[in-house]
């Protein structure tokens, strides 16, 4: 996974609450495989026309957005359906790093676990932040993780909390898998207790 | 210092191998599932060399994406080539791994989580997880179940343990007894309508109250199915006879001694007196009407008597201009009587009302009447659909004019291609009404499914208990 420290970019206004993983990436997609990208695939039908054309009201198909790395969404971003095909989806886009005041939990492990950060800050800053990026389009954003701050475009600073542990795994980079191997004797002598106790469960 | 514990602490510390940081633990994962959408985690695994540690500990079903006609010819009926792509590789991925799999052809094939239930997997007391957000759907026998993306599942498969975050906890209380035509599904709405679907994020539900004790297992699971639409990690009831009953002899349920050992064990889980919940809420349960959603969020629900409402009335700025936009997109007046509503297709199925007391209850009101609209069937599980045809229940949903598909997930999100056709209106017995959810442009409204077949023989939504005898 490659690390993530700071970030400074453009940054989109997404002025929607309750964004669900179906807006993020219609089910009917979820089959591809991932190699060739999910950038097609995001935001598909808020993006795209039913004739495939560019709906121009859509902001990530505003000329001053279409480079954004950060998007600054309304409460619940990422509700619904658990599918990663959401993350790879802005992933692939090339957005690294979602700020909303808060998140679907599947979706925010599922950022984490690629290598995005999710970041939270209250309403109101989110509000802020969404409003200064409209009045100026292709302002740009820092994200910093190291110091887990938010520079928004008028210069100020919000601090944002993040846990300690998911904070260093995306520092590092840190693979979960690898993690969790390390503690092998732990689970062996977990799972000789619990079978033990329960063998219908081995 | 022994506080009293809830089910879910006692479920909680029971699985803790190791902590870290403050509040995340290494949680050890008794049983996990997974279904052909599940090819991404195996291809991830695959990339990097890594064997599924714990195969017997893994179940897989293929449920998404099956067609739901056409197979009585298994394989050969899929038409779809990316799918039938799927199938084959959910059946190499568990043949390379050791993995139990039941095929599209075999009888025990069904949604997952109507399946885990069914065959025993699914047990008190477990931790249990899916790379589908509705596993929430098994914690109605007491077992701590959630959703997980396909890393997260890839960590299982390779470890059997998960890093989490300790969720709070929260008590949902539902008191008094269900009126006639009142049902599960009715609750869980109004439920999310009063809480909001972030109203439980980071939480898990324990849903308790004499309601819910009333329960049958059917019921308990629909109520669970849709606690990740509060934005819940998990949902749970204490087991209780209603469980044991319900599990007694099934597949791979424990047996002889070991059942007694294991009833011992699940007598033991339920939350004690003053326990404390981090958040208490309560409903009345005789008070409640048939619910059905009006905009494209779970939480856009309303009794059946209410109408469209007013997007402008509501205070809340992000939940007014949600509601606004649900309203065009339903294409729905403020002010219109939910009863007005035109209803252009019916769906009965899903991990939500697809098990056989849902389609008992839905036949109750189809028999001796005819659907007006274009509707269907498609059973939770195979198992199910056999239980109900031995019922005879398919010669009524027949009769009336529906018509009667084979199990898989159908046009709860149409993966399969059961699609709802844009601008078509759909009383369904899903879960979600999010836009675009059962086909592009189609309108959901979510409803039990009594509530469903009343609309079928009507053409609009219908207070269901004006067709009851
Ligand atoms: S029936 Fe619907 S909600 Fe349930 S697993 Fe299938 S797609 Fe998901």
């Amino acid at each position: 996974m490659k690390p993530f420290t700071k970030l400074t970019a453009v940054a989109a206004p997404l002025d929607m609450a309750n964004v669900d993983t179906d807006k993020i990436i219609p089910a009917r997609y979820l089959r591809k495989p991932r190699h060739p990208g999910y950038e097609p695939y995001l935001f598909h039908d808020l993006r795209f026309d039913a004739e495939g054309r560019e709906r121009p009201e859509f902001v990530l198909n505003q000329p001053a957005y279409r480079k954004a790395a950060i998007l600054v969404a309304g409460a619940n971003f990422g509700c619904g359906s658990s599918r990663e095909g959401a993350v790879y989806a802005l992933l692939d886009y090339g957005i690294q790093s979602v700020i909303a005041p808060s998140f679907g939990d599947i979706h925010y492990a599922n950022e984490l676990q690629n290598g995005m950060l999710p970041v939270i800050l209250p309403e109101e800053i989110c509000r802020t932040l969404r409003e200064q990026l409209r009045t100026t389009p292709g302002a740009q954003i820092i994200v910093d993780l190291e110091s887990q701050t938010v520079t928004a475009p008028d210069g100020c600073t919000h601090r944002f909390e993040i846990d300690p542990t998911y904070r260093e795994r995306l520092l590092k980079g840190l693979d979960d898998v690898a993690l969790v191997l390390q503690y092998l004797p732990q689970i062996e002598a977990f799972e000789k207790r619990h079978h033990g106790e329960m063998p219908w469960l081995s | 210092m022994n506080a009293p514990h809830t089910m879910f602490e006692k479920i909680w510390e029971r699985h803790v191998v190791a902590t870290r940081g403050e509040n995340e633990a290494l949680l050890y994962i008794d049983r996990n599932l997974v279904h052909e959408g599940s090819f991404l985690a195996f291809g991830a695994l695959a990339k990097e060399g890594r064997k599924v540690r714990k195969p017997r500990q893994t179940f897989a079903v293929a449920d998404h994406y099956v067609p739901t006609l056409g197979r009585e010819r298994g394989l050969a009926g899929v038409a779809d080539p990316e799918v039938r792509g799927m199938i084959e590789l959910l059946e190499r991925n568990t043949r390379t791994h050791g993995i139990a799999h039941f095929g599209i052809d075999d009888p025990r094939q069904g949604i997952v989580h109507v399946v885990g239930p069914e065959l025993g997997l699914t047990q008190p007391g477990i931790t249990l997880a899916c790379g589908d957000s509705h596993t929430s759907t098994h914690g109605a026998l007491g077992a701590f179940a959630f959703g997980i993306g396909a890393s997260q599942l890839k960590q299982i498969l390779a470890t059997q343990c998960l890093w989490q975050k300790k969720p709070r906890t929260l008590r949902v209380t539902v008191d008094g007894a269900l009126a006639a035509g009142v049902t599960a599904k009715d609750v869980i709405l109004a439920i999310i309508a009063r809480i909001g679907t972030a109203g439980a994020t980071g939480y898990v539900i324990e849903y308790a109250g004499s309601a819910i004790r009333a329960l049958t297992m059917e019921g308990r699971l629909t109520i669970c199915n849709m606690s990740i639409e509060a934005g819940a990690r998990a949902g749970m009831v204490a087991p209780d006879d209603t469980t044991f009953q319900y599990l007694e002899g099934r597949d791979y349920a424990p047996r002889g001694a070991e059942w007694d050992q294991a009833l011992a064990f699940w007598r033991s889980l339920p939350t004690e007196a003053d326990a404390r919940f981090d958040q208490e809420v309560t409903l009345d349960g005789a008070r409640l009407e048939p619910q059905v959603t009006w905009g494209t969020s779970p939480e856009e629900a309303a009794p059946v008597g209410a109408r469209v409402p007013d997007p402008t009335a509501i205070s809340d700025a992000d939940k007014r201009a949600h509601a606004l936009q649900a309203i065009a997109y339903m294409d729905l007046k403020p002010g219109t009587p939910l009863v007005d509503v035109r209803i252009d297709r019916a769906f009965i199925g899903t991990c939500t009302n697809g098990r056989i007391e849902d389609l008992r209850a839905a036949a109750g009101v189809l028999k001796g009447r005819k659907a007006v609209i274009p509707a269907w069937v498609s059973p939770g599980s195979t198992a199910v659909k056999r239980q109900a045809e031995a019922e005879g229940l398919d010669r009524i949903f027949r009769e009336a004019g529906f018509e009667w598909r084979a199990s898989g997930c159908s046009s709860c999100a149409a993966m399969n291609g059961d699609a709802v056709p844009a601008g078509m209106r759909c009383a369904s017995t899903s879960n979600r009404n999010f836009e675009g959810r059962q086909g592009k442009g189609a309108r959901t409204h979510l409803m039990s499914p009594a509530m469903v077949a009343a609309a079928a023989v009507t053409g609009r939504i219908t207070d269901v208990r004006t067709l009851l005898r």
